[in-house]
């Protein structure tokens, strides 16, 4: 069976026609004609979105998120794969474990789900986990992360990058000198300190990335750094890659468009713990410097860092709430706000920055491959023409904590297509 | 006024200025031999404290009683909250009590703020966290008001450990509203970062700021600090911040000793300092029921002072 995509701007480009015959693009071009028509006028066609940094919850936590509900957001926001973080309960820390969470992706069937191997134990930050098991297991790891916690032995972390060079797989780093953030809560800066709340300084980032890149270079290895937060960080990451060190670096969509006053000043109230999330909100300064940073490819890739947390661990006092916000079904239109109507990104950057590259880095071939004749039909419809307002309880993601309650944003994921197969039609689950 | 009381920023200068004028006429009844006023019969008053202060406590517990109001006492301890009950289910709890007024101690910077979107009646803010604690900077400059006339233009130096200080902020912000002239002391691991941003000076050497200083207010420095790394002993400490009397004879003749409580003796003041006839830490006790007596009386709308009483 056939589908022919009418009049779709691929990457923002002239309309054109994409026919999907099976599981691939057979032609691109116009006129064309299929089994069945998708209406694209008006509508942006990107190659079917990759997240790097996907928090689905199971196994462990349920309550908060599951494949099936995580992946139904993800391809309602345009993904066609995402990266399931290690930190479950048990930890994704064995072959075992990354099997189970990859099947439940294939069973979801809503996107494909990549599970990200624990770098340690348990995420305990001492022993190496069986990282070659996990690289060779159904599930093929090829991204190894603590996220959540930092590998901040130099030595771990060292021999981590080392080891994962037999199989080509890059060590995720969540950035965080766990000394100088013992109880942060929040960026350390004007806001905390008349806030009260313990200071999470920029330095904790900037520190460790610092001296992961160092490493990485020692070491000739892959090093991606996970959710940079500051302008300091840019800094580093942008010298380190003048060096051409293999050094890589994504970004989540809250830190291209939210600072941290919204802890003190929102109309959610002061100390609302949807704004809490790891690593915190920083400053105008830092968000400006991300998008820049963004936009000249020192970041290259923005993840979502989706993390779903049941109502009760949010509506709480801030110190007792948890971090994290989902953001699947937004980071689209987050980044169009942030980054497509600023100038700074045109729809064709936004494809490479959200499916090319980190297609590339979680070695994903099926992923991030042009609109083009051969390629695997992972496609994104995107309508940038209509704006809303934010409604937590239309998303399909479990849980509600998101950050953009009472905002609105523009743009709206039409459809998703998997490898041909509608995943989302007309912006509802096909 | 504002329906709650959670930061003294809350307060314009006429606000703060009420408060201070209706504190008052209310100290004028507490010298009477019957203390007891009626203006907010039939109304609760719900202390809830996550943290032990039994200091505070009792000062809005009297406050409330004086004014004729039902007062609740809700400690944490041994209560369904050290069983894991949220502070929303307590708010809700509250709620449907009918409290018209909740007066909040808590643990976490800003659960006063959540409690106000939980609650209907005000929500007092009896110090949260490191954050605020507006009805001590209110009680203070009720102090220094009673001793020095008007805090127009006087210089206020707040010493010690600013960084975890709820005292400090709220006094901060208050003084500067009523147009006092603050100056921050202490080691600057005990600042926090940004502090240029606050309206006030900061400094590093006590000994230069004492003698312009017309009050001194000493924040209470707890020990365990050291082991954090932020001064090294106690002994240096005390050395370089402590109110000692080689110091306090730097100080001019009319300056003000001020201690919010409890004192580490010996520590950041020296005993015979704290007990001289230039501290208030005493009065500070006295004068925190009726300023809190104020709040409660202006935040719940009783009846006119001078009314049905008189």
């Amino acid at each position: 069976m056939s589908i022919v995509i009418k009049g779709a701007r691929i990457c923002g480009g002239e309309p054109a026609d994409i026919l999907i015959d099976g599981t691939d693009i057979a032609e691109v071009g116009r006129g064309l004609t299929g089994d069945e028509t998708v209406d694209a006028d008006g509508l942006v066609a990107l190659p079917g979105l990759v997240d790097l940094h996907t928090h689905l919850r199971e196994p462990g936590r349920e309550d908060a998120e599951t494949v099936e509900t995580g992946t139904r957001a993800a391809a309602l926001g345009g993904f066609t794969a995402v990266h399931a973080m290690a930190n479950t309960s048990p930890v994704a820390d064995t072959a075992g474990v990354v099997e189970q969470v990859w099947r439940l992706g294939l069973a979801a069937g809503h996107c494909d789900v990549q599970p990200v191997g624990a770098v340690t134990e348990g995420l305990g930050g001492e022993r190496l986990a069986e990282l070659g098991a996990m690289a060779d297991s159904a599930a093929r790891v090829r991204v190894f992360s603590d996220d959540g916690k930092c590998v901040s032995d130099a030595v771990l972390m060292r021999r981590a990058l080392e080891y994962v060079k037999a199989f080509d797989g890059v060590v995720a780093q969540h950035a965080q000198e766990p000394r100088l953030t013992a109880g942060a809560q929040m960026n350390e800066g004007s806001v905390s300190g008349r806030l009260g709340l313990t200071g999470w300084p920029a330095v904790a980032e900037e520190a460790v990335i610092a001296r992961d890149c160092l490493l990485a270079a020692h070491v000739g290895s892959r090093l991606h750094v996970c959710h940079v937060s500051t302008a300091g960080s840019v800094e580093i990451i942008r010298w380190a890659k003048s060096k051409g060190w293999n050094v890589t670096a994504e970004v989540t969509p809250h830190h291209l468009l939210l600072t941290d006053d919204l802890v003190e000043d929102s109309p959610l109230g002061a100390y609302n713990p949807i704004y809490k999330v790891n690593p915190p909100l920083r400053t105008r300064a830092d968000v400006e410097a991300l998008r820049e940073a963004l936009a000249d490819g020192t970041i290259d890739v923005v993840a979502t860092d989706h993390a779903p947390h049941p109502v009760e661990d949010k509506e709480t006092e801030w110190a007792a709430a948890a971090m994290g916000m989902i953001g699947l079904e937004t980071a689209l239109s987050v980044v169009q706000e942030a980054m497509v109507e600023t100038g700074l990104l045109d729809w064709a950057g936004v494809a490479e920055r959200m499916s090319y590259a980190p297609a590339r880095i979680g070695r994903l071939s099926g992923h991030g491959r042009p609109l083009e004749a051969g390629s695997p039909a992972n496609i994104t419809l995107y309508d940038p023409s209509v704006r809303a307002q934010v409604d937590p309880s239309s998303y399909a993601s479990k849980s509600r904590n998101t950050p953009y309650e009472g905002r609105s944003l523009p743009g709206r994921v039409v459809a998703t297509f998997l490898r041909g197969r509608p995943t989302v039609l007309d912006g509802k689950l096909a | 006024m504002k329906r709650h009381l959670i930061s003294a920023a809350d307060l314009s200068r006429d606000d703060a200025l009420l408060i201070l004028d209706t504190a008052d006429e209310l100290a004028k009844i507490s010298e009477r031999s019957i203390k007891k006023l009626p203006t907010l019969r039939g109304r609760t008053v719900v202390n809830l404290f996550f943290e032990d202060s039994t200091r505070t406590r009792i000062s809005f517990e009297a406050a409330a009683k004086r004014l004729s109001a039902d007062v609740i006492n809700f400690s944490a301890k041994g209560s369904s909250v050290s069983k894991g009950e949220s502070l929303k289910d307590t708010a809700l709890t509250l709620q449907a009590m009918g409290a018209d007024a909740v007066v909040i101690r808590h643990g976490a910077s800003g659960a006063p703020h959540r409690l106000a979107g939980w609650v209907r009646g005000s929500v007092v803010n009896a110090g949260d966290g490191t954050h605020e604690h507006p009805t001590q900077a209110l009680l203070d400059a009720f102090t220094m008001r009673r001793r020095l006339g008007s805090l127009d233009g006087r210089k206020v130096t707040v010493v010690g450990d600013v960084l975890h200080s709820r005292v400090a902020r709220s006094n901060v912000l208050l003084l500067s509203t009523l147009g006092a002239e603050v100056t921050l002391v202490a080691p600057p691991t005990l600042l926090p970062v940004n502090v240029d941003s606050w309206p006030c000076e900061i400094s590093y050497d006590l000994d230069a700021v004492l003698p312009k200083s017309d009050v001194v207010m000493m924040l209470r420095v707890q020990r365990e600090r050291m082991n954090a790394a932020f001064f090294p002993t106690e002994r240096e400490y005390s050395r370089r911040y402590g109110l000692d009397r080689d110091r306090v004879a730097k100080l001019h003749d009319d300056a003000l000793v001020m201690h919010p409580g409890p004192m580490n003796r010996g520590m950041e003041i020296a005993a015979e300092v704290a007990d001289s006839p230039r501290s208030t830490i005493v009065e500070q006790v006295a004068n925190g029921v009726t300023t809190r007596m104020a709040v409660l009386y202006l935040l719940l709308g009783g009846a006119n002072l001078g009314g049905e009483d008189q």
